[in-house]
């Protein structure tokens, strides 16, 4: 009974801080104005579509990896997918539920495009560095 | 011994806490947030040591579980401690440390009893079933206790993303791991599964907090009423 009881207590606070703290990642990433290049790249002009996020992911799967973003983007692929399944079951029945996962779709797709430039910017500085040794 | 995914997840953990005490060094951030910089670094020698004795001893010995379970008791009250010193960060402005301490230390006192009352009735290793217990106490007190510094950060309209971030990450952390005490109590045929697992949930803490020292400088600030699951 007690073991229960924290089940479902780790899994509701589980679910809260995991939101939160996705929400947080993208808040962090939002100020961040994407470049021409960047733009042209995905595509994302003025706000971002959750319809975009896999070929965001695809691009960013072409850049050399960088640690410090891996559990960034790790989780917010997580709580993408989380979105999808609200958005494909509750989010029916629920018109408000449904634009609220459509805006978050879209800033999941931002935070992609933000650590895609990161990454085009790093292997930028790789490949200087390498020419000039 | 584990096979090679057992291995791999135990390199990646062990190069995610080296990487939490680089970027905190890197971005000055290994004094100001101390406690949970030595929790991590105690993270790493116990990990070291783990496979010392893996090696030695083998995965099913006596002396594996002797090991793993006694420093993971240790490390959960030094992860308790860390986040007291996440509570002072958060009120640090009503000068309330000497009190956050004696709280602290109250709390774990509470939660030593409780666990030594449940194993009370256990025939043989009173002190091994105290210590197996009292870890899977202290991960629920910890979950509730970020839980209402999460609150206390919502009222309080606490800006700065790092420190936001290290505690919703602490959060999720004590979450998965108290989930899954619960599911091995829950159906004890699954215990088989629950090492492994504890390991990959290991590996997030670290890289949330290496992310946070790395990518968020101290001065960044959120609001963090727009973070919240159910709109303030």
């Amino acid at each position: 009974m007690m073991a229960a009881i924290i089940l479902v207590c780790s899994v509701v606070f589980l679910l809260q801080f995991f939101v939160s703290y996705c929400r947080s990642l993208i808040a962090a990433s939002v100020k961040h104005p994407l470049s021409a290049e960047v733009q042209d790249v995905t595509g994302i002009k003025n706000s971002a579509t959750g319809d975009d996020f896999d070929r965001v992911i695809q691009l960013l799967q072409l850049c050399p990896d960088r640690p410090e973003d891996r559990s960034g983007i790790q989780a917010i692929g997580a709580y993408f997918g989380l979105l999808g399944a609200v958005r494909a079951s509750v989010a029916r029945l629920i018109p408000s539920l449904l634009a609220w996962t459509e805006t978050e779709r879209g800033q999941c797709t931002y935070f992609a495009a933000v650590t895609l430039e990161r990454r085009i910017a790093f292997s930028r500085d790789m490949f200087a560095q390498q020419l000039e040794t | 011994m584990p096979g090679l995914f057992g291995n791999l997840i135990w390199l990646v953990g062990i190069l995610c806490e080296a990487a939490v005490l680089v970027c905190a060094f890197k971005k000055r951030a290994l004094r100001r947030y101390l406690f949970l910089n030595v929790y991590m670094a105690g993270v790493l020698v116990v990990e070291l040591g783990r496979y010392k004795v893996l090696s030695q001893f083998g995965f099913n010995s006596l002396q594996y579980s002797y090991y793993y379970y006694y420093s993971d008791a240790i490390l959960t009250i030094f992860l308790y401690f860390a986040l007291t010193t996440l509570y002072a960060h958060v009120f640090s402005e009503m000068k309330a440390e000497r009190y956050l301490k004696f709280g602290a230390l109250l709390l774990l006192g509470g939660t030593a009893a409780f666990s030594g009352a449940v194993v009370l009735g256990s025939p043989t290793r009173f002190l091994t079933h105290f210590v197996i217990e009292l870890s899977q106490n202290l991960y629920f007190v910890g979950l509730v206790l970020t839980y209402v510094l999460w609150g206390a950060i919502l009222k309080l309209r606490e800006t700065r993303t790092r420190l936001i971030q290290l505690v919703l990450s602490l959060g999720v952390y004590f979450s998965l791991l108290a989930a899954n005490y619960a599911i091995r109590n829950l159906i004890p045929s699954l215990s088989a599964a629950y090492l492994p697992v504890a390991q990959i949930f290991g590996i997030f803490l670290p890289l949330a907090w290496a992310y946070a020292f790395w990518r968020l400088p101290e001065e960044a600030r959120l609001v963090p009423s727009r973070l919240a699951v159910i709109p303030r």
